[in-house]
């Protein structure tokens, strides 16, 4: 029995959608079968929270008077550089940011305590933060220096904009060689002494839905506890890697950029976050909401960490080195045990991003859906496919000496 | 209001072997004080005491001491974690020589248990939401 979005809202609007989390759904499923599920559930929500450094916020501070145009100038947000290269009051910071004064990995590993990703983290929690801006000067915008305190609720928009994050499966880490090192996949101990993970699994938005089948440009989502919308597919797009027969990537595959009004969101869910030795980001939760519109669909949502499998990646030769090598290949399932067996060997897991927290943020999207406070929308245009042949490229890297572009 | 009772060990530098350090925490700080061993010679002064007060005053003593310039033993310091901060991610699980966190297989919240910490401060930097705060 197939349904359509309008139906599945028709039904929220009237506070009679039936709605499940990506986690509760495979006990539904089990125990009413695919068919009988497929004609009850209207919507199964996802969720994600962990580490997402392609963040960022921008923002219009307002015009000061006189009217200064930061456009071409620099600018700093509680010391942390902003980007200034649009017009006259628009501002970007990235939550990879950091303040100039920090001496990064100088003495390695570098605490990173304070970047861009807590910038924006104050920013949504409502705090002041100091803006310090200097420009040339123009006849119309003649200031060349402003330093004030800003406040998100005098913002003309605050936006959040992430051009790439709730990855479709990842790399699991571990380190072959014989000292520690210190990645963006946290602290992995030499001789694979630990070995870390960063995915929801059974809860994340894409690997409910593999095929992008109603995940698509201008899907409503939750997004760092306000409302957000999917503006593209997120940069590093792979749809063509590897899959299971359920069609499970076995590989980092799709991404999502996504767009939301930072205003309405909340910092429990958007925190600044710092990675020991690699620098600063910042940690994201997002959900998103699946409508079940026939068995295919449902079937997809009711995958379980037993059936998502990763690749076991050395951080410390083959990842920075760009070798296709892999460890071995692991389940979400097993990794979640708190033990991995790689190569015979007991290997401790840990997580990177907060499973509980994943949790939360799809149970509070089903409760705004069945509170009928969220509607579904249809995507106005799909990501790319695995038929579409895109590919993540690596960089054609052509020395510049020697004769032109 | 939680009651903080604690041992600290303080070295006393030559310059401030004859200052009324253990009167002030007692008349300024409401803290309760006990004894317990205290060499002090012309050159140096060594000193531990127990302590007992509330969690606010503690802590505002022994910014007092440190200010003063007494040194405190790195002992006595205690690793506690910032509920409001931790994201139950798991990243401290492994890192932890004292296996002082736990996994609940259900909920997958991260419990840490303050008794097995060896306050080794391996987690400080390693928590990605800098819930690990160490004190004294
Ligand atoms: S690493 Fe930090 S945030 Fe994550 S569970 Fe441990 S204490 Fe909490
Ligand atoms: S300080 Fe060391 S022993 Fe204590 S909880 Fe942190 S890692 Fe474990």
């Amino acid at each position: 029995m197939a349904k359509t979005i309008e139906e599945i809202n028709h039904k929220i609007r009237s506070g009679k959608a039936v709605v499940f989390t990506a986690e509760e759904i495979i006990g539904v499923v089990k125990e009413h079968g695919l068919k009988t599920a497929a004609a009850m559930v209207d919507v199964v929500t996802t969720g994600t929270f962990g580490p997402m450094c392609s963040s960022s916020a921008y923002f219009n501070i307002g015009h000061s008077k006189p009217r200064i145009k930061l456009g071409g100038g620099k600018i700093s947000l509680n010391d942390v550089p902003a980007y200034a290269g649009f017009a006259a009051v628009d501002v970007m910071i990235g939550a990879n940011a950091l303040p100039d004064d920090d001496p990064r990995n100088r003495f390695h590993p570098g605490e990173f305590n304070y970047g861009g990703g807590h910038v924006i983290e104050e920013l949504v929690a409502g705090k002041n933060i100091k803006l310090v801006a200097t420009a040339y000067g123009t006849d119309c915008y003649p200031r060349k220096k402003l330093e004030t305190w800003i406040n998100i609720k005098d913002l003309n928009e605050a936006v959040l904009f992430n051009m790439r994050n709730s990855y479709q499966n990842y790399n699991v880490a571990v380190n072959l060689s014989d000292k520690a090192i210190y990645t963006y996949m946290g602290t992995l101990k030499p001789n694979m002494g630990n070995v870390n993970y960063c995915s929801a699994g059974q809860l994340s938005p894409l690997l409910n839905d593999p095929y992008y089948k109603t995940i698509g440009i201008g899907t409503k989502i939750f997004l760092g506890g306000g409302e957000g919308f999917i503006a593209w597919q997120g940069t590093q797009f792979n749809p063509g890697v590897p899959r299971t027969e359920t069609g499970v990537p076995k590989r980092g595959s799709g991404t999502l950029a996504v767009i939301g009004d930072l205003k309405q969101m909340n910092s429990r869910y958007l925190m600044g976050t710092s990675m020991l030795g690699y620098g600063v980001t910042i940690s994201v939760g997002l959900g998103v909401p699946i409508p079940i519109l026939d068995e295919d669909i449902l079937r997809h949502t009711t995958v379980t960490d037993d059936e998502i499998f990763a690749a076991v990646i050395d951080y410390s030769g083959a990842y920075p080195n760009v070798k296709p090598d892999i460890v071995a290949e692991v389940s979400y399932g097993e990794l979640r045990t708190g033990n991995v067996m790689i190569n015979g060997r007991k290997v401790p897991s840990a997580s990177l991003s907060s499973y509980p927290r994943a949790r939360e943020i799809a149970t509070t999207l089903k409760e705004w859906i069945s509170g009928g406070k969220f509607e579904l929308t249809q995507p106005v245009a799909s990501l790319p496919g695995v038929e579409s042949g895109v590919k993540f490229k690596l960089l054609n890297e052509r020395p510049i000496n020697g004769s032109g572009g | 209001m939680t009651i903080t009772n604690k041992k600290i060990s303080l070295r006393f530098p030559r310059h401030l072997v004859d200052r009324p350090v253990v009167y002030h925490l007692i008349k300024d700080y409401n803290l309760e004080l006990n004894i317990l061993k205290a060499t002090i010679s012309s050159e140096e002064g060594h000193m531990v005491l127990e302590l007992r007060g509330e969690r606010a005053d503690f802590d505002k003593g022994i910014e007092y001491l440190t200010k003063t310039g007494l040194i405190i033993d790195t002992l006595c310091r205690e690793v506690t974690r910032n509920e409001a901060r931790c994201t139950d991610c798991g990243a401290c699980v492994t890192i932890c020589p004292a296996q002082a966190f736990s996994v609940d297989s259900i909920s997958r919240d991260i419990t840490f248990d303050e008794e097995k910490c060896v306050v080794c401060g391996m987690c400080i930097l390693s928590c990605p939401s800098r819930s690990m705060e160490l004190h004294f």
